[in-house]
């Protein structure tokens, strides 16, 4: 116990309860005096802000500081210094973003963000899809891989009901139309397209049902129509999946993947800079005149 | 006489449970109502059983009501490893989503096993060591048995059927979507039932006092009472969808909604995790370190200053929202004014040490007591700084602010109601000693070491993320996706579960420690007397 320790004979209010007594010490004093100074600072802060409410309405404050206003400022900013680029990117042919090193390099970056904003969520971060969200890094496209086919695809999206002009098409659930073993024999023969059937001895058998009831759609070599957004089934890349008992779920119950129109949330700028950045992930396709 | 009010009443509500449980509209009210049926029916019959019994020898209605403190402490250890077990579990599930099992989904997953967390640890541990302290320290610094009789059995026995219906109804569905007010309309009816007989019994003790003044500690367990149960009742006032269903419909709407949830949300820490953890404070430091308390002006000055501001501190919960500036502002006004007030009561508690330092090498109690009000004062300092509108911009939404309320959960709070139990458990069970001080000093190192693993790795993730969130590129475009910031939180995922198991091991450590110093410690050789005599 150090010997300036004379706090036992300091003074206690009498009080005591269960043991326990008080000093009656002075408020520290930094300890009152930030207490003041945050009064005075709370006082004049509520002077310079929106603050007190009234009847009708609240002070403004005198720095006619307002959130709304300081957020609408910053976007107002970048819309002002991206004005004429965006006009540009809105109104160009879309064959001819590519061509413009400035315009093609400002629409991947702005791409990239939309990407990033609203599409990562099904297709990834990495645009890498994921099971019934399509992988947009490779060369297989079901409604067309050129911009054009990707702009239309992104402004309007797949099976919506928002959007009349929407990708539309739709598989049978071909339980409702074939018995088991047709089926069974039918995906023995879509796997032997890109790989090995589980079942070799149904092939045969399968390219009969295959040929009367897919290949409207599917073409009779199975390589898909894109006009359908029918896939290729002869490339080995499935959506939802290439084994027996995926590619069986499929071919009983349909599958009916749907992608949200983006004309109502996205300008026009913004939906061709995401459509150029998609495009330039690895598998755009050239535009075939 | 009263048995036969007490019998009708059991068998009506015995009765209405049994209709409640047949036509019930949805999983999580028949659950519940099965539970009402079972508890309602069992007190029939134990009522049933003591009536027209030989009354017993009167009970001698001068000695302090103990009973009920000890069935406390035991609900607070209890409640408190389960909700450090479920806490850890669901950083673990965040870390590693697999966690979220399969077979599991709508029962364990992390959404339904978050409100069981924060309710668990919040209300169930925090709320019943406040209820068993209070009790403790009204009856001590009152001299005077609790009032009411047996109102202090049905507030402890009430409180933590509210907890059990609570924890069930998140786990099957039951809830309104509020924070920290999750549970449905008749949950909340009956905990506005329970709490009203809790602040029966505390003012009908200070009511009937034999001491001349009211010792701080009772104001401010006073204002806790008060203050939760307009909270309450003001959050929760919503109309039920059916009788028979446990959905209702929020009386306010939109931003006013918001704005009620978060005057309740922060009021809740206010009230309940602040002014009625420094009741705790204020009995049990100056009891534990055996000095007087530093100044009676400070007790005065910053209790009235606390409770006048932190009702006004809850809108910069709803900085940049729909919520109109002016409230924002005020919000943020008084939250700053609000940082001395708290700090008020860290220098009263540690203050009162000066003169027994010493005791900080010997005794592991008094150390956890004075970590708990350096953690105090450091998230009472953080708090008003978030609440900068330009700091908030940066820190609302992420993981900074999940780290800010831990420090000020697991440190505050956890720290102070630790010490409070290791002083309650020899002497409500007359015991000499602890049995083991060795325990205590692991339970002190696990516990701090896993809060500043926790508090650190939230701190990096929260102004990451956030520093991530508003990047932009010189086109004012965003750099980086939602799911890269949820990438690069992993690491420190990791370290906050791995601060977790630390601090839930000490709470195990802590009941194993407190069970054998029951069963084990050597009893105190003459009973202290504990009839309520006055001090002076």
């Amino acid at each position: 116990m150090s010997k300036k320790d004379d706090d036992l004979d300091y003074e206690t209010t009498g009080h005591e309860w269960d043991g326990i007594k008080e000093y009656n010490k002075p408020l520290p004093r930094w300890w009152l005096w930030t207490f003041y100074a945050t009064i005075v600072w709370g006082v004049l802060y509520t002077i310079a802000y929106p603050a007190w409410p009234g009847i009708k309405e609240a002070t403004p404050g005198i720095l006619g500081f307002s959130t709304r206003a300081q957020v609408a400022e910053e976007i107002a900013a970048f819309e002002e210094a991206n004005a004429d680029i965006n006009a540009q990117l809105a109104s160009v042919e879309l064959t001819e973003i590519a061509q413009d090193a400035e315009l093609n390099q400002y629409a991947q970056n702005a791409g990239a963000a939309v990407f990033r904003t609203w599409c990562a969520q099904c297709h990834g971060s990495g645009a890498a899809g994921a099971k019934g969200y399509p992988n947009l890094l490779d060369d297989a496209w079901l409604w067309g891989g050129d911009i054009e086919a990707i702009h239309t695809t992104i402004a309007h999206g797949i099976r919506n009901e928002e959007d009349p002009d929407a990708r539309w098409s739709q598989m049978p659930a071909f339980g409702e139309i074939l018995a088991e073993d047709e089926i069974n024999q039918v995906v023995n023969y879509v796997m032997s397209l890109s790989g090995e059937p589980q079942d070799a001895s149904q092939v045969a058998a399968g390219e009969t049902v295959f040929l009367d009831n897919c290949a409207a759609c599917h073409m009779d070599d199975g390589t898909g129509d894109r006009w359908q957004g029918a896939p290729n089934l002869t490339d080995a890349i499935w959506l939802y999946g290439g084994d027996f008992e995926t590619l069986k779920e499929t071919v009983t119950y349909s599958r009916f993947g749907v992608m949200p129109p983006w004309t109502d949330r996205l300008s026009e700028a913004e939906i061709r800079a995401v459509a150029t950045y998609v495009h330039g992930l690895g598998g755009g396709e050239a535009t075939v005149e | 006489m009263l048995n036969y009010i007490k019998l009708i009443a059991l068998g009506l509500i015995t009765l209405f449970a049994m209709i409640a449980a047949s036509y019930a509209r949805d999983l999580a009210y028949q659950v519940h109502a099965i539970i009402i049926m079972a508890v309602s029916a069992g007190l029939f019959l134990w009522t049933l059983r003591n009536t027209d019994e030989p009354v017993p020898a009167a009970v001698l209605e001068t000695s302090y009501m103990d009973g009920v403190i000890r069935y406390g402490v035991i609900a607070t250890a209890f409640w408190g490893v389960v909700g450090f077990l479920a806490g850890t579990f669901i950083a673990f599930q965040l870390a590693f989503p697999v966690l979220n099992f399969e077979w599991a989904q709508g029962y364990m997953n992390f959404g339904r096993l978050r409100p069981l967390h924060t309710s668990a640890v919040i209300f169930a541990f925090g709320g019943n060591a406040l209820i068993a302290t209070s009790f403790y320290v009204v009856q001590r610094t009152s001299a005077a048995r609790l009032w009411g009789g047996n109102l202090g059995w049905f507030v402890f026995w009430g409180y933590n059927l509210f907890i059990v219906l609570a924890a069930t109804g998140y786990l099957l569905g039951g809830t309104q979507s509020k924070e920290y007010a999750e549970p449905e309309w008749y949950v909340d009816l009956w905990l506005t039932i329970v709490w009203l007989a809790y602040l029966a019994v505390f003012l009908g003790t200070i009511i009937k006092r034999k001491e001349p003044h009211i010792y701080v500690a009772n104001w401010f367990f006073l204002s806790f009472i008060v203050t939760v149960a307009m909270l309450h009742v003001f959050n929760n006032l919503s109309i039920p969808v059916s009788i028979f269903g446990s959905k209702s419909v929020q009386v306010f709407a939109g931003v006013q909604d918001a704005m009620v949830q978060w005057w309740y949300g922060h009021n809740a820490v206010g009230f309940f995790l602040t002014a009625g953890f420094l009741g705790m404070m204020y009995y049990f430091v100056p009891k534990q370190a055996e000095r007087p308390v530093f100044s009676y002006k400070l007790s005065i000055i910053h209790f009235w200053a606390l409770i006048f501001l932190y009702i006004w501190a809850g809108p910069h919960h709803l900085h940049y929202t729909a919520l109109p500036d002016w409230a924002s502002t005020l919000g943020m006004v008084f939250s700053i004014v609000l940082w001395m007030p708290s700090w008020g009561g860290m220098i009263n508690g540690l203050m009162t040490l000066s003169g027994a330092w010493d005791k900080l090498r010997t005794d592991p109690v008094i150390r956890m007591m004075v970590i708990s009000l350096g953690f105090y004062g450091m998230s009472t300092f953080e708090g008003p700084m978030m609440s900068i509108r330009a700091v908030n911009s940066l820190s609302h939404y992420t993981d900074w602010t999940i780290g800010h309320v831990h420090s000020g959960a697991l440190g505050w709070n956890g720290m102070i109601t630790f010490g409070a139990l290791y002083f309650l458990v020899p002497k409500l069970w007359n015991r000499q000693r602890l049995y083991s001080l060795s325990m205590v000093s692991w339970h002190f190192w696990l516990a701090t070491i896993g809060i500043i693993l926790y508090a650190a790795s939230m701190w990096v993730t929260g102004i990451m993320e956030g520093l991530m969130w508003r990047e932009v590129d010189a086109n004012g475009f965003l750099v980086n996706s939602f799911a890269d910031t949820v990438s690069a939180k992993f690491p420190m995922y990791v370290v906050r579960a791995l601060g977790g198991v630390m601090y839930a091991a000490g709470g195990l450590i802590m009941c194993y420690n407190l069970w054998m110093t029951v069963k084990r410690s050597p009893a105190k050789e003459a009973a202290v007397s504990s009839t309520a005599v006055p001090a002076e």
